[in-house]
This record gives structure tokens, sequence and C-alpha cells, in this order.
């Protein structure tokens, strides 16, 4: 059912039958890293060079999915899938042995909600039976492109984020009475420009598209902080978070005690030097399918607001003196009684 | 939305937190001074060993690029950076720095596509405008000569 401007109330939800997710050494030294599958520690994973060594860790990631929820592929109607590359070389080369048909998708760091936004509409209208969604990031090859090869030596500002090395896939099935979690409403962002042009402070990029899927998505349900037990962003990190927090108290909002953000739980900002905190489509898609989904399934927390947050950059415009609009993908995720 | 850019720009100014100039400072001059020390024994040694200066400042120099490639290589010099900022920058072991890091990164692309067109991204630049800063001066000079006021 269409809800309001931007939002989807789903009459029979899609449910999440299985999840997976892999990272590197460095999340693994992190807080969550007991939760992930599989941490592996070399960061090449195997491969010659990083992009095909986040191509190998997209392929793991989704055959992992696959195995754990005891699926056929054949079963797997659409991929929606996505990563930080240039033409989605991670994602193209990562999922060319799984043989399904692909929706390739950008949206930085939002990668995972707009595969959860796309794939639970598909799974919802009754074109697919099973569809995957999956993002990863990796921290050399987002290095590569967006700022300056790992070998050179620069001071990071305090605002700068560490792209996460990781990857997370979920399978999403038509509705059933089991499963980890319910995906029960969606709210899709759309883009939002407050003109900040600092590419090392992507926090207060994407804090204001953040609060605006937010604010949507309160319209949109009618409800307000109440209706969840958890509001988690994507990788606003610590700058994002308090602006976001400022923002929504300026509304009438109090999220200080909800509100956790996937950049901050990821690593250990002081004890592990990552600044703000975790950035990256892997950062959001591994916390989910590690930290968010186990606990949506144990019943610790009964309804949570997903939030993925994107910052559009691109070295091209921000060379031409661009600003960074940011978005992020709102998804309702429900336990499962 | 009701705030305006400007508005935003200024309160993420607020709420963002940026080094301590001062001891930046500090731990610039304090790297920077190490680094030319070093360079500055090298001379000296290079020097009372009978070289005449302009040999033993090339090899000086020469001895301190080697230096900060295999630092670069053994992913020291970027530790030295991080805490030294401009004081590990500025000097030519820096400058080295900048040329290595693009040449290892840039590796797997071949080398013509890759070393050959990407080792001078980050020290591109710094060429580029070194060059022609000096013709301007240069020029400068040459007028300046030419009317007998220098």
């Amino acid at each position: 059912m269409q809800l309001g401007k931007a939002s989807i109330r789903f009459e029979e939800p899609p449910v999440i039958e299985s999840m997976a997710s892999i990272v590197g050494k460095k999340e693994g030294e992190g807080p969550l890293g007991k939760m992930f599958d599989v941490v592996e520690q070399d960061d090449m994973f195997g491969a010659d060079t990083w992009e095909q060594a986040e191509s190998a860790l997209q392929k793991q990631t989704a055959d992992l999915a696959i195995e754990k929820g005891n699926i056929r592929k054949k079963d797997i109607r659409y991929l929606f899938a996505g990563d930080l590359l240039g033409q989605l070389i991670a994602t193209s080369f990562g999922t060319v042995d799984l043989e399904i048909p692909l929706f390739g998708l950008y949206g930085a760091c939002s990668t995972m909600g707009e595969a959860l936004n796309l794939g639970a509409m598909t799974v919802a209208a009754g074109y697919a039976d099973k569809v995957m969604a999956m993002a990863s990031s990796h921290f050399a090859t987002a290095e590569k492109q967006f700022r300056f090869p790992l070998a050179y030596g620069n001071q990071r500002p305090y605002s700068a984020h560490w792209t996460v090395t990781g990857c997370g896939a979920v399978v999403l099935s038509k509705h059933r009475p089991d499963g980890i979690a319910a995906v029960t409403g969606i709210t899709t962002g759309r883009m939002v420009d407050m003109g900040t042009k600092d590419s090392m402070n992507m926090g207060a990029a994407m804090a204001p598209s953040a609060f605006h899927t937010i604010q949507q998505n309160f319209e949109d349900f009618n409800v307000d902080e109440t209706y969840y037990d958890k509001i988690i962003t994507g990788d606003l990190g610590e700058i994002g978070r308090t602006i976001l927090l400022d923002f929504m108290k300026n509304k009438g909002h109090k999220l200080e005690e909800i509100h956790t953000d996937c950049g901050l739980e990821i690593y250990d900002n002081k004890a592990q030097d990552t600044h703000a905190g975790g950035s990256g489509c892997g950062c959001a898609a591994s916390t989910l399918c590690s930290y968010i989904l186990p606990k949506l399934k144990s019943g610790e927390w009964k309804r949570v607001l997903f939030v993925p947050t994107g910052a559009l950059l691109s070295t091209i415009s921000f060379n031409e003196g661009a600003s960074i609009p940011g978005i992020a993908h709102g998804v309702v995720l429900e336990h499962i009684n | 939305m009701e705030i305006n850019k400007k508005a935003y720009d200024e309160y993420v100014k607020e709420v963002t937190p940026v080094h301590n100039k001062g001891l930046n400072i500090v731990k610039a001059f304090l790297v920077g001074g190490i680094i030319c020390t070093y360079g500055q024994v090298l001379n000296t040694w290079l020097t009372n060993t009978g070289l005449d200066k302009e040999t033993a400042a090339s090899w000086t120099i020469l001895i301190l690029i080697a230096t900060s490639v295999i630092l670069t290589g053994l992913n020291l010099y970027q530790k030295l950076v991080k805490f030294g900022g401009a004081g590990a920058l500025v000097p030519i072991t820096g400058f080295a720095n900048s040329v290595v890091a693009p040449a290892v990164e840039f590796q797997a692309e071949g080398q013509v596509f890759g070393i050959g067109c990407k080792i001078f991204t980050i020290a591109g630049p710094v060429i580029l405008y070194g060059i022609f800063s000096s013709w301007l001066l240069g020029v400068l000079a040459y007028v300046l000569k030419a009317f007998g006021i220098i």
C-alpha cells in the first residue's frame, strides 16, 4: 500500500530468509568482530588486485548467504547489488558465477538500503519469490578511487571516515510465518543537498538526507520515534550523528536513546584510529547482517528503522567545485513472532 | 529545508572537531627538524670524506630520497607524516613519498598506463608549478636586469 509521499507498507511483508556477512581484519578487531560470519585475515581475499579482492568478497558473501539459508541458487530470481567503484566493477565481476539476473545499483554507501527497497518491492509485488540484496566496499579500492594511494602519507582530519572492508547479503523471500525478520515497509530517499563541499566530512554531507528520510517516514506512516525500538543510520559517524540529533531535536523528536549508527558500531574509533567512524556500502550491509538482524530475530528489538546513508561523491564533480549531495533510504524491519 | 546552506556550513564548522594547530606546529617542527638534521649529518660526513660541496649535496639528496622510498615501502613514512604533518611532507623525503605511493598503487594497471601515467598524480602539480614559477621569476629577473634595476 502506498503511504504518503515516499513510502510503502507491505500488506504481505517480504521476509529475510538468510543473511551473511564477511569483513576484513580491521573490522574483525572491532566491537562487532565476533558477530560476523567470516573475518578474512587476508585483505586481498586471495586475489591479485584490490578490485578483484572486493569481487571475491562479494562472491564469497553471496555464496555463504545461499548456503546458510539452504537455498538453491536457481530459486533466486533477481540480485540487487552494488559497490562504490566506477562502473560497479566489484559487483559485475563478483557476481558472474552466480548466474542470477542482476540489477546493479549505485547509491554510494546507501546501496544496501536501495537494494532492500527494490528487492522488497519486487517480492511483495509478486515478481519474484526470492531475491538477494547485497552491497560491498573495500578500504583499499575506495581510497584508491576517491582519495590517495595507500602508501601516500597524509594527515586525515577528525571528520574523515574509514571505509569498511566488508560485504553483507540477505535473501528476501515472499511472505511466510518464519524467517529472520520481516521488511514491513520502506521509505525511499531523495537527493538532499545542503551545499557541503568538504569530501573529508561526509557525515555533514549525509546527515540532512538521513533527517529528511526519517522525517518523511514519520510523516508517511503517521508515527514518531516511539514507534521504533531503534533507528539505525548507515554511516553518519560522530559528526553526522550530532547533526541528525540536533535537527531532530529542533523538530521535537528525541532520538538520543534510540539512535545508533553502523559507522559508530563497527569500529572503536579511539582504539582503532578510525576518526569519525566507518563508511562504505559494506558498513551498513555487514552491520545489518551481523548485529541488527540477529537482534530482530531474537526479539530483543521488535521494530527497527534501518536508514543507510550515501554521499553521492564523485572525484570529478568534487574537482569541478560541486557540492556533495546525500541520500538515505529507510527500511522498516520487524521481528517475526 | 528551513535552514539555508550558508547557515548549515557555519553550523557544520562548529560541530566538526579539528586538529590542535599549536600541537601540530610543534610536531611538524620536531619532525622537519629531525629530517633536516639527518640531511646535515649526511652532508657533513660526505664533505669530510673528501667530496666537493656540490657532489656532497647531490649525494645527500639521493640518500634522503632513498631513505624515504625505503620507509614508504616498509609502511613507516606514512606513520611519520601522520605524526609530523607538514614537517614530513615539505622536505624532499615527502616529495619522494608522493611519487612512490602512486607507483606502488597503480602497478596493477601496467607499466605504461599504470605506473607511467599515474606516478606524478600527486607530485605533478608541484613539478609543473615549480618549473612555471621559476620561469616566471627568471623572466622578471631578466627584465629587471635589462632596466638596470638589479
